[in-house]
């Protein structure tokens, strides 16, 4: 039995790979939760214009996570008018907050994302603010209530893997609650990296939104992301850095 | 008459008591480290890490590690250069009072021992100051014993006021205070305080600790995360090794300081690190004992796992320890130290607390850190 | 009134449930603001909408 769970907010988890259901067709979204086992993934919240439109709720299997993101909102106050809306549909209290307003780079505004997770926290909402890795806003994410933090590994949907690890590596090391690396990872090597590094879950979507073969792609997350959780747990093997010159003794002037 | 022994975990009247959660987190740990379970294995493991997580920091204070102390050594001294280059900082310490109102049983300055007592005039001070600050020293560190009748509050707002004038850098070793009175002295210019704990362990601390407010234990424990609530910009931890069992000790120290920094990013944490001294005519090796080997493990232990924090070497050790651990894992060292009152002007007006093993005047010091090829460092850093 | 961005005209007061059936509306998927209030599902029956409010209507699509 798996005694090696993820808890966000009290919800025990046993899959570590939230997916992002944007860019796929309705009917793939329920192949690719299937073939990943996924039990997390997040949902956006639009205009309902089309209204006899099929909707993705009836293609996201019963007992999967629903993790509504305030994507769009370009303020706190916006998303948390997102946030109340997506619980009012009735599918849980979490929450991936991200707040966007800078339409070329689609970087996370980190002080706005920190007043909205407070807010939403008082509300009772378990909010899983998306974030630039810096530390202090980190740290203001914690005394706001967040669940879980959510660095962004590279500018989002860039594929381009964890640009910004060092920074990540100091996020695990400080702060105490779950950190997901979202957006940027590009390939199952590197979220197997940044399960190695100790983040507690990775979130993709566009690298495997966009592979050849999406179901088999989502597979591989799956498998990478177990085998980077196991690596982690097992505790990495030494790689010596610092052993060139260890061998010149340094501790010859000891007198007991 | 039979005295009734004083709750040892019981506050006091007039002890400011303030939420939280550390001495709790940290009497746990305490308790739960069990450092016999590590192996060569973990230490090998541990040493290959960027970051030194708290299990590391357990694993680099156990008796697995002492025989990796080379390799320890050469990591601290990357981490050591990484951090302060190849700057030690110098200071020296006056002793204002040697009052005290506390009976600790392993202290020179206990209530009951028949010691000369003494209390430095206002002007005793100024000149003293004067005459350190005549060497280029620049930091100093002001101590009392833990009389707060004798030596009260305003009386060492006035030194450190004084002190001002002749020092950028002002630091305290005095007894625990609440809150505003740290304010207060903050005010005249100090901006670090050392409280050491001695043992962790609390019922040695209750044997150790027979009367006096030092008695109270969560006061004592709690006083750096007050002295940072008044507006100290550093605070300094420390456990006397040896009372007790010294490996859990110093992880209970470095523990504290761990979850002070967690709790107030801000505030500079340093270390120092006096030890009982063995007995030097005892064969068998009795655990407890820090000999140098184990006080260089823990101090190397402590730079691994907390690559920033300061660490001072005291005068205790002898000038040959001290001159190797700078620039490897230690950052600051004394110089030019009299420890009895006074005594840097004129004769010392009180006996001693401890005896030292390092005489040498601030100018040997000097060049003896400047022969290693590291810079002597007199003002790190200045009061806006 | 104002529907989701568009103007329409609404000719008289009408309950808010039967006003979500017309236009097609499966109630169990979506959320209803009316002048940035939310209305929660089971007021759906006691609430009227007037010509002159603005409503939303919102539901989930995929995202990330």
């Amino acid at each position: 039995m798996n005694t090696d769970k993820l808890i966000i907010g009290k919800k025990e988890f046993n899959s570590r790979f939230i997916l992002g259901s944007g860019k796929f067709s309705l009917e793939m979204t329920k192949t690719v939760i299937e073939n990943a086992e996924i039990e997390m993934a997040t949902l956006a919240l639009r205009r309902a214009n089309n209204a006899g439109s099929e909707n993705i709720l009836n293609y996201i299997p019963k007992g999967i996570t629903l993790l509504p993101n305030t994507s769009g909102a370009r303020n706190a106050q916006e998303a948390v008018r997102i946030a109340r809306l997506a619980r009012e549909i009735g599918c849980g209290d979490f929450v991936k907050v991200e707040v966007i307003h800078d339409s070329k780079y689609l970087l996370p505004d980190n002080y706005e994302t920190a007043k909205a997770t407070e807010m939403l926290a008082k509300e009772n909402f378990i909010v899983m603010p998306y974030m630039y890795p810096d530390l202090n806003a980190a740290r203001d994410m914690v005394n706001a209530g967040a669940a879980a933090i959510m660095p962004l590994g590279a500018p989002i949907g860039s594929n381009k893997g964890l640009l910004t690890k060092d920074f990540i590596k100091i996020l695990i090391d400080e702060i105490s609650l779950p950190i997901i690396v979202d957006a940027g990872i590009g390939r199952p090597s590197q979220a197997c990296e940044a399960m190695e590094m100790g983040c507690s879950a990775v979130m993709a979507n566009t690298a495997v939104a966009t592979a050849k073969n999406v179901a088999l792609m989502a597979r591989a997350f799956k498998l990478a992301i177990e085998a980077g959780r196991s690596a982690y747990l097992a505790g990495l093997g030494r790689v010596l850095d610092y052993k060139a010159e260890a061998s010149s003794p340094l501790t010859d002037f000891l007198q007991d | 008459m039979q005295l009734r022994a004083t709750n040892h975990m019981q506050y006091q009247d007039g002890m400011e008591k303030i939420s939280s959660d550390i001495m709790d987190k940290v009497i746990n740990g305490r308790k739960e480290y069990d450092y016999s379970i590590y192996t060569k294995k973990d230490v090998l493991n541990t040493l290959a890490k960027e970051f030194i997580s708290v299990e590391d920091f357990k694993i680099l204070l156990s008796p697995a590690a002492e025989s990796f102390l080379n390799d320890m050594a050469h990591k601290a001294k990357l981490e050591t250069m990484k951090h302060f280059g190849n700057s030690v900082c110098m200071f020296t310490p006056l002793y204002i009072a040697n009052y005290c109102e506390n009976y600790c049983v392993y202290c020179g300055f206990n209530c009951s021992n028949k010691i000369n007592r003494a209390k430095l005039s206002y002007d005793e001070i100024e000149k003293e100051m004067k005459t350190i600050s005549e060497t280029g020293l620049r930091e100093i560190l002001i101590l009392t014993g833990e009389a707060k009748k004798a030596s009260s509050v305003e009386y060492i707002g006035e030194a450190v006021k004084i002190a001002k004038k002749y020092f950028s850098t002002i630091g305290l070793e005095i007894y625990p205070l609440n809150t505003d009175e740290y304010a207060f002295l903050q005010k005249c210019g100090a901006d670090f305080v050392s409280v050491y704990q001695e043992t962790y362990n609390t019922d040695k601390y209750e044997e150790l600790h027979l009367r006096g407010p030092k008695r109270i234990y969560p006061y004592r424990i709690n006083a750096q995360e007050r002295a940072i609530l008044g507006g100290m910009r550093g605070v300094a931890f420390g456990s006397l090794l040896g009372l007790d069992d010294f490996r859990k000790d110093a992880f209970a120290a470095g523990l504290h300081a761990y979850l002070i920094q967690q709790k107030y990013p801000h505030a500079e944490i340093s270390f120092s690190f006096p030890r009982l001294r063995p007995f030097i005519n005892i064969k068998e090796k009795r655990p407890n004992d820090v000999h140098e080997t184990q006080l260089l493990q823990v101090m190397l232990a402590y730079r691994l796992f907390m690559p920033f924090a300061g660490i001072t070497i005291s005068t205790r050790e002898r000038a040959g320890f001290r001159d190797n651990v700078i620039g490897m894992c230690a950052t600051k060292i004394s110089a030019g130290v009299s420890v009895g009152v006074g005594g840097h002007s004129e004769k010392e007006k009180g006996d001693e607390q401890f005896e030292i093993s390092d005489p040498r005047s601030v100018k040997e010091v000097f060049d003896s850190i400047t022969e290693k090829g590291l810079q002597p460092v007199f003002t790190d850093y200045v009061r806006v | 009134m104002k529907f989701n961005g568009k103007e329409i005209l609404l000719e008289k007061d009408v309950i808010l449930s039967e006003f979500l059936k017309t236009m097609g509306y499966d109630a169990s998927v979506i959320a209803v603001e009316i002048n940035y209030e939310i209305i929660p599902k089971a007021e759906y029956d006691k609430t009227l909408i007037h010509n002159s409010d603005t409503m939303e209507v919102v539901n989930f699509v995929g995202g990330g």
